[in-house]
């Protein structure tokens, strides 16, 4: 039986494994199994990933359900995990963050993309990208020792004064909070709406704005009426992926928000974010309960972040390609 | 380019076997006792330099888990490890957590209201009042009633407290849940409550912070804490009724009487003790040391050094503001080394 | 001129000076971050900085030479775990792989890109510290390496496949098997990018806190090789930052000055490298 299938190549049961192993020595084979393989531990580590988030969250899950999300209750005593007041401080300074950041952010950008002379935009882009590289802990440090003593001795008393029939500027003034939070993660997150926006501004075809110069538009109208919408799409990817950076962000924003976990209307507020409690409870979550409220609130985050980023990236892909796409209207 | 490459890849071995001669021993905990730790640590390194004893401020709460988890070789906390945690480390390690006093501390009342620079008197009621969020301006009549003479502002007042589990927080809260029945049922005491009202820094060394910074606010540290960082701290009412400021007398006499009537565990709280000399907010601070040590030269060094903070190690406690242990404490720890197999 | 065009005329001079503002504000940052760092730090670098170890609490005269070594401990293991695999993969994405398969090994770089930084830390401390039931180098360096995975497949990837076709069907006419043109001719054009990239990893996992927090933990002492727990300049900063001592706050400050010093230096070095790439292959 066996014997005739040793000098017969593709016939009897090894001769599969057998065409592997001389396809195996040859080296593009070797090549090409290696490298797959290292591929291959990417996606293994991510999926890796998220079911060990989804596993290690498997207590709260099933005790507090869809509740997790409607409680603003953290007590460890008594063993009640709700992760509202987390996600309103997340929110919260993102939102705030968002609101200073955009506006400045674009600005930046049209005067890169559409005023300066390229040198003068390159010089200026080559200095925001450096600011995209300042680490997360720096930006506490100055948190810190300076925005926070700012706020405390001159910002905030004097939003207190003027606009403290609000009750968004109401209590006392701490300098830690919610404001303070808002205010370094804008600008932590201004490079990247500066990088993008610049990039999509620049891809919109040059007939659009000359169209409208042909038709009596000044330089601003053309610029804020035509090319900036024609580009709302890109844009909006830029602000998205801001959001996402901002919402993820632990160091800075455990510095300065106050460690607190309330929901207040007020911005003067002490508060918490999602990142924030992981990185200052984590270690000494005592309890599986405990521990696993914290790692589903890992998970709840890496859910945000992963549904903006992919909203991001589909917004910036579709301006991409009505930019180079289009040559007539 | 391949020259580049084989020197870093040597020069990434040899730091591999940097010190590698060295014994490592790694310990998290409590911030309460740090100053103290890290002298002695300092000092016992001085002593027998192949003895690293690298330990990490975390807090009571992660030295309990992470004594518990086994990722560290001991931990340390001032808020004694309850029954339940007592048995997750026993079914963790088929063998049992031994609570080791080190030295005694006083958590004290540290505040920062402008132009105020006296101790202030605080009753237990004020101090409940406060972090109930119940007493509100530093003007109110269950503050200034105790401190006829100090003129204090109509502020409000700011309440810091910790924002991590805090063997810090389980002293002040146990002494709270001992004088105010309404912060025993409201909060309760443990390492980490859900706090009523406040801001939350991290560890002593972050509330202590906060407080240098933020005007009329008020929070609770070790006593070197607010000392060495110059910060007003107020006198307690303590069970006798007696004001007493925060200082090594007023703890030893708070720990007299526990001293006489220790439990084989260690496990014992002092706040509020009776006494007209006590301090009302003190408290042993201990080492978590796993009965069961499989690494033989890591359970020697570690039995070593405890010997040696119970003799030597003593004498560097009063310079930093710490209590010693009183003498029938140190017999009883001295017996119960034998139980670290 | 009728009114209408005087006005419009100044809303448009007025918006685009406006954006100017922004830019400007935009840029300044970076130039008071630094100065900050410079005035604040640079009186606290001194010599026993880079050379003492930290002092106990309280007491003056420590240093971080212990969290310098640290990081460079940590930074070299994660180039060690993360480049392999973002380099070799992205040879498989730009040279062996078919579509679906180069998609979903794209999707998943960019999923573990999009992580947040305390969300990895989590995972290797279950992944690295847990099982071995300590906190250490090692797991650090793992947690940072997973982070340089993504950005070096990726960008790796388009250096890659930015190769001219003719270089490698030059090589092919040639009679060079697929890997040896690999490694003769593509790799070897696509350097200065991929070294780009490399450096752009290394500045960006230089200053990440986060991960390190639930995996290398801290040291006041040396740390022995691998397996033992670790300080690290981005760690000390954060430390020492929230601590009330005076002296702590300076050697935070003179931290921070290197840490960002060494971040910017790598990130302008790389951009350099990719300039000069540039501007070679155009010639």
């Amino acid at each position: 039986m066996a014997t005739t299938t040793t000098s017969v190549r593709g016939a009897g049961p090894l001769a599969g494994s057998r065409a592997f192993l001389a396809r195996l020595r040859d080296g593009d084979e070797i090549a090409r199994l290696a490298t797959f393989l290292f591929a291959a531990s990417v996606v293994l580590i991510t999926v890796l990933l998220v079911y060990q988030l989804w596993q290690g969250s498997a207590l709260p899950r099933h005790r507090f359900g869809l509740s997790f999300f409607r409680t603003s209750v953290w007590d460890p005593v008594f063993d009640q995990f709700g992760a509202l007041p987390f996600i309103y401080g997340t929110l919260v300074t993102s939102a705030m963050a968002l609101l200073i950041a955009v506006p400045l952010g674009v600005g930046a950008a049209i005067f890169l993309a559409e005023l300066a002379p390229l040198r003068l935009s390159d010089t200026l882009e080559f200095f925001i990208d450096l600011l995209a590289a300042v680490p997360s802990v720096i930006y506490g440090l100055l948190g810190i020792f300076i925005v926070v003593p700012l706020m405390r001795r001159v910002i905030q008393p004097q939003l207190k004064q003027f606009l403290g029939f609000l009750p968004l500027f109401q209590g006392p003034a701490f300098g830690l909070g919610f404001l303070t939070a808002g205010v370094v993660l804008a600008i932590m997150i201004i490079p990247y709406i500066i990088s993008v926006s610049r990039e999509i501004l620049l891809s919109v075809p040059r007939d659009q704005r000359e169209a409208a110069l042909a038709l009596g538009a000044t330089r601003w109208e053309s610029t804020w009426k035509v090319v900036v919408p024609f580009a709302r799409g890109g844009i909006l990817g830029s602000v998205f992926l801001a959001l996402a950076r901002a919402l993820g962000e632990t160091m800075a924003v455990t510095m300065v928000i106050g460690n607190t976990p309330v929901i207040s209307a007020s911005l003067l507020s002490p508060g918490d974010s999602i990142a924030s409690v992981i990185a200052s409870q984590f270690k000494e979550a005592t309890g599986e309960l405990y521990t696993q409220s914290l790692i589903e609130l890992g998970l709840v985050l890496f859910l945000l972040t992963f549904i903006l980023n992919g909203l991001a990236r589909i917004m910036i892909a579709v301006t991409s390609k009505r930019g180079t796409g289009l040559g007539h209207a | 380019m391949k020259r580049i490459v084989g020197i870093a890849l040597v020069a990434f071995g040899l730091a591999g076997l940097l010190a590698a001669g060295s014994l490592s021993i790694t310990g998290a905990g409590a911030t309460f006792p740090y100053p103290m730790y890290s002298k002695w640590f300092d000092e016992y390194h001085k002593k027998n330099p192949a003895v690293e004893i690298n330990y990490q401020s975390i807090g009571s709460g992660g030295g309990i888990k992470q004594v518990t988890e086994g990722t560290v070789d001991f931990g340390a906390t001032d808020g004694p490890m309850n029954d339940d945690q007592l048995k997750a480390f026993q079914d963790k390690h088929s063998c049992a957590v031994l609570h080791f006093p080190t030295v005694l501390g006083a958590v004290v009342p540290t505040y920062n209201i402008p132009g105020v620079t006296a101790s202030l008197n605080f009753t237990p009621e004020a101090l409940a009042g406060i972090y109930l969020g119940k007493v509100t301006k530093w003007n109110d009549p269950l503050i200034a009633g105790a401190n006829k003479g100090i003129s204090l502002p109509a502020d409000d007042i700011i309440v810091v407290h910790r924002a991590e589990s805090s063997g810090t927080t389980y002293v002040w809260t146990d002494f709270l849940s001992k004088v105010s029945e309404e912060w025993k049922t409201q909060v309760g005491k443990a390492t980490a409550v859900k706090w009523p009202v406040g801001l939350g820094g991290q560890g002593n060394e972050g509330v202590t912070g906060t407080i240098k910074n933020t005007p009329d606010s008020i929070g609770y540290v070790e006593l070197i804490y607010a000392e060495s960082n110059k910060i007003p701290y107020g006198n307690v009412k303590n069970a006798a009724g007696v004001f007493v400021k925060a200082s090594l007398g007023g703890v030893t006499a708070a720990a007299a009487g526990a001293a006489k009537a220790m439990p084989d565990d260690f496990r014992v709280s002092i706040t509020n003790a009776p006494g007209k000399d006590a301090y009302p907010i003190s408290s042993f601070t201990w080492l978590l040391v796993p009965s069961r040590i499989s690494d033989a030269a890591k359970r020697d060094a570690l039995k070593d050094f405890l010997s040696w903070m119970l003799a030597d190690g003593q004498n560097y406690a009063e310079a930093l503001s710490y209590a010693r242990l009183p003498k029938e404490v140190v017999a009883m720890e001295k017996k119960a080394l034998a139980k670290i197999q | 001129m009728n009114r209408r065009l005087r006005w419009r005329k100044f809303v448009s001079a007025f918006m685009l000076s406006m954006t100017g503002v922004c830019a400007v504000v935009a840029v300044s940052v970076l130039f008071l971050i630094l100065g900050y760092l410079v005035v604040h730090g640079g009186a606290s670098v001194s010599w026993s900085f880079f050379t003492n170890l930290p002092a106990p609490v309280g007491e003056a005269g420590g240093g971080m030479a212990n969290a310098i070594v640290g990081s460079a401990k940590l930074l070299m293991l994660a180039m060690l775990m993360g480049v392999p695999v973002g380099f070799l993969g992205a040879i498989y994405l730009a040279e062996f792989s078919g579509t679906t398969t180069a998609f979903i090994v794209r999707y998943a770089a960019d999923l573990l890109n999009g992580v947040p930084s305390i969300v990895i830390g989590i995972f290797a401390y279950s992944l690295a510290v847990l099982p071995f039931k300590h906190f250490s180098t090692f797991a650090g360096g793992f947690a940072l390496g997973l982070m340089m995975i993504p950005i070096t497949l990726r960008s790796t990837e388009e250096f890659l496949r930015s190769v001219p076709v003719s270089l490698r069907e030059g090589a092919m006419a040639l009679g060079a098997s697929k890997w040896k043109t690999i490694a003769t001719v593509i790799v070897p054009s696509a350097y200065r990018g991929i070294l780009t990239t490399i450096l752009l990893a290394f500045a960006r996992v230089a200053g990440e806190t986060a991960p390190l927090l639930f995996t290398a933990l801290g040291n006041r002492f040396w740390s022995p090789g691998w397996s033992q727990p670790t300080a690290s300049l981005p760690v000390a900063i954060y430390n020492y930052a929230i601590s009330p001592y005076e002296d702590w706050h300076r050697q935070a400050w003179a931290a921070g000055l290197v840490l960002l010093g060494l971040i910017l230096v790598i990130n302008i070095v790389a951009r350099g490298v990719l300039a000069r790439g540039i501007s070679v292959s155009r010639s």
